[in-house]
């Protein structure tokens, strides 16, 4: 099975990064992934996306331009990428930063408030891994078992201590 | 051995390191910058050079002096700096040194833009530079290729003394995949017999250069460049196919485009078009026998590339008109999606059929 | 008794240079160096684009031929890959000061650990005469044929002075070949150019004053005069950098 999965939002917000659990968490499952990243111009604050394609053979084109599953943090994203789902895929919506519901009638849709979760739990950067433990739950695209491992190898030498918070920000998105 | 994740550009960078490579000069561009962080960290570290030029051209003219001492050289960049490396690159191969030229690709011309493109492939494989030469030219696609096929540049570029170019693109540079690296191999301490090492007071003096006034002389070393050539091409050809043993239709493409592709035949091979991929991964050598034998089999064959049709020329001469040959092609860094390759496909099914 | 003889750094290849030229005099002051400082087995030398090109020819050492303006460029590549070698550049005007510019100045910069011998004969010669970036103010050339107007041409470079507003480079002076006194001075010069590099002090350049008679359209003894009546005037002899010096003084 291959599951194309698209994350878009705004520069800062940790589009990359999820997606880099995301492959790191298919890498110890022994998948085949590809990674791929917008680049440009602008480091922060202009729009970012990354394609995440895991699968069980080698893979073909690692630009996801029709995702199974689509992850949105901002409504740009939302309106670029809403009718690119594929029929019978799945969208995340960060809820707290998007006041609109998908439109479409052949995609099921989650609307989580990860921003407003994560600034409660005294987590603000991590909206995105909230929204990456809710995909995993709904879509199973990675196993939930090992996410330590997973976060261990994204989270760098000199952040050793965010990897608590970051397996809870994970936990908080399984959970909603 | 086990698989880690990397950019392709990092994956350049630590092949290299681990093919003996010890001096790296580079100048900033867009989008191989991660191959140049990559070699200012790691270089320092095992007795390597990093060094920052102050142009392309000094950077591979840095790379030229080097070679000329026959050690394990390299640098990178993207299309415009290639550009300028081209002056360098001419003087290398006219003075027959090895070395291995990076370039992930992005749209032109002029300053063009940062996105990948495919466009430089009449500029690395007809010769880029000005005089009669060619260098090896590969072409990965996949993160697992740019570390292999990095070392078998620079294996290459010492058989036959000729500098290869890795002619990757932004996306395959930018994109992480599992890879699995070679062994580290030792750097090599042989000395080469034609190298400039200092003559120890031994041997007559060595010397590096490219400049023949008689014409006469010039000629014979044309000539005999062109014979190793000719050797390289017999031997080195190298391609992956695909779905081609009951092909009716042939699709070719290389790096990225070859990527999009392999969705667009599996996606055609289930609407019951039958349609195979042969991938160039050396563009000069060019798998010339393997397109000529194609064409001889099947009805038609696309070319997908990312420019307005440069690869085409070499599918048609090999091809020698024996089958037409049709272009999908998107520039200035749009890529192609597997459905647009997949409607020229059926635009070809439907024009050789009638 | 031998009274005269020819450095053992030097080839038996007769050189091409017309009559009356001081590249000879340079050729056989760097080979002199060498052969006082027992390095000919560890030289490596870069020959330029211009008249100095088939230098390779003429050195004994171990030599590369360079593109046009790039020998500094090369130098560091060999000297980054044989730390324990000499490597020099023997460069004109038209290659290290126009063309070259870069990769000139950044090799100074970083103190790249290499000698540079910079012949200033204020002309392109090979190419048969046009404007150097040397060319004095009202200088006759080719493509200065009234003389080079500093409205529409510019002014000449001085080399010397302007890599010695650098922080980087360890050495640099300007010396002239045009009567006795000076070429000593300058053999002692270019000597030191290739110590300091033995003794890993870092970059080290000469700017040597030097003649056209060919281009310039003179007699052989009449160009040096020409060097003592208008290029010293221009481009002062002398040493403009020397870091080590400096530091002994403190």
């Amino acid at each position: 099975m291959t599951t194309e999965i698209l994350i878009a939002g705004f520069g800062g917000q940790g589009i990359l990064f999820a997606g880099k659990f995301l492959a790191n968490k298919g890498l110890f499952e022994g998948r085949s992934l590809s990674w791929l990243p917008s680049y440009g111009p602008e480091m922060r604050g202009g729009t970012a996306n990354c394609s995440v394609v895991l699968s069980d053979e080698p893979i073909g084109s690692p630009i996801v331009t029709n995702p199974d599953v689509l992850v949105v943090m901002n409504l740009p994203s939302l309106d670029k990428y809403e009718n690119a789902v594929k029929p019978g895929g799945t969208i995340f919506v960060d809820s707290s930063l998007i006041k609109r519901e998908v439109k479409r009638e052949d995609v099921t849709a989650y609307y989580i408030p990860a921003t407003r979760l994560a600034n409660e739990n005294n987590m603000p950067t991590l909206a995105n891994m909230i929204m990456i433990g809710k995909v995993i739950k709904e879509c199973g695209v990675v196993s939930t078992d090992g996410m330590e491992e997973a976060v261990n190898k994204i989270v760098s030498a000199r952040h050793q201590n965010l990897k608590e918070i970051n397996l809870k920000a994970l936990k908080i998105g399984e959970e909603y | 051995m086990s698989k880690v994740l990397m950019k392709g550009n990092e994956a350049i960078a630590e092949s290299a390191i681990r093919s003996g490579c010890r001096h790296y000069f580079g100048y900033p561009i867009t989008p191989q910058t991660e191959l140049a962080a990559y070699m200012a960290k790691r270089m320092p570290k095992i007795n390597g050079t990093f060094l920052q030029a102050e142009s392309e051209i000094a950077a591979i003219n840095m790379v030229y002096g080097v070679a000329g001492t026959g050690k394990r050289v390299m640098t990178s960049s993207s299309s415009p700096g290639i550009s300028l490396k081209q002056e360098g690159i001419s003087y290398i191969a006219g003075s027959d040194l090895p070395c291995l030229i990076v370039n992930v690709q992005r749209g032109g011309p002029g300053l063009g833009g940062i996105q990948p493109s495919q466009s430089d492939y009449f500029q690395a494989t007809k010769g880029g530079g000005h005089g009669d030469y060619h260098l090896i030219v590969l072409a990965p696609s996949s993160v697992q290729e740019m570390a292999d096929l990095t070392a078998l540049g620079f294996d290459l570029a010492d058989k036959y003394l000729m500098p290869a170019m890795l002619l990757a693109d932004g996306t395959i540079g930018q994109m992480m995949e599992p890879v699995e690296l070679g062994e580290e191999k030792a750097v090599s301490t042989e000395k080469k017999p034609w190298a400039v090492t200092g003559t120890e007071m031994k041997r007559k003096h060595n010397i590096v250069n490219s400049l023949y006034l008689a014409p006469d002389e010039l000629e014979k070393k044309n000539f005999e460049r062109y014979e190793k050539y000719k050797t390289v091409e017999e031997n080195e050809a190298r391609y992956e196919s695909f779905m081609m043993e009951d092909a009716e239709y042939c699709v070719v493409a290389f790096g990225i485009a070859a990527r999009v592709s392999k969705n667009a035949v599996v996606a055609a091979r289930k609407e019951g078009i039958k349609v195979g991929l042969i991938r160039p991964i050396t563009l000069w050598p060019f798998p010339k026998k393997a397109i000529a034998e194609a064409a001889g089999k099947v009805k038609g064959m696309l070319s997908v590339e990312l420019s307005t049709g440069q690869m085409i020329e070499d599918i048609k001469l090999a091809a020698n008109c024996a089958v037409p040959v049709e272009l999908c092609c998107r520039v200035g860094g749009m890529i192609m999606s597997p459905d647009e390759v997949l409607n020229s496909i059926k635009k070809l099914v439907g024009g050789a059929g009638k | 008794m031998i009274v005269f003889d020819k450095p053992k750094s030097l080839t038996d290849a007769e050189l091409h240079y017309c009559p009356g030229c001081t590249h000879g005099i340079i050729h056989r002051l760097v080979a002199e160096a060498i052969d006082n400082l027992g390095i000919e087995g560890k030289a490596i030398g870069v020959a330029p684009v211009g008249c100095a090109v088939m230098a390779y020819n003429y050195f004994a050492c171990d030599m590369v031929e360079a593109a046009h303006g790039r020998a500094p460029a090369v130098a560091t590549g060999i000297k980054r890959s044989l730390p324990d070698n000499i490597v020099f550049t023997y460069q004109g005007d038209g290659d290290l000061a126009s063309i070259g510019m870069a990769e000139t100045v950044h090799a100074a910069t970083r103190n790249e650990n290499i000698t540079v011998i910079f012949v200033n004969n204020a002309i392109y010669g090979m190419t048969g005469g046009q404007m150097a970036p040397t060319s004095l103010p009202g200088q006759i050339t080719q493509t200065s044929p009234y003389g080079r107007d500093v409205k529409t041409a510019g002014y000449p470079v001085k080399i010397a002075e302007l890599l010695s507003a650098l922080d980087g480079p360890e050495f640099i002076a300007r010396v002239a070949v045009n009567n006795v006194k000076n070429v000593n001075t300058a053999k002692r010069t270019i000597q030191k150019a290739f110590e300091n590099q033995i003794n890993n002090k870092g970059f080290s350049l000469v700017e040597v004053i030097s003649s056209c008679p060919t281009n310039w359209g003179m007699t052989p003894s009449d160009a040096l005069k020409w060097i003592d009546d208008n290029m010293i005037p221009y481009y002062p002899l002398g040493v403009f950098k020397d870091k080590s010096a400096k530091e002994e003084t403190k």
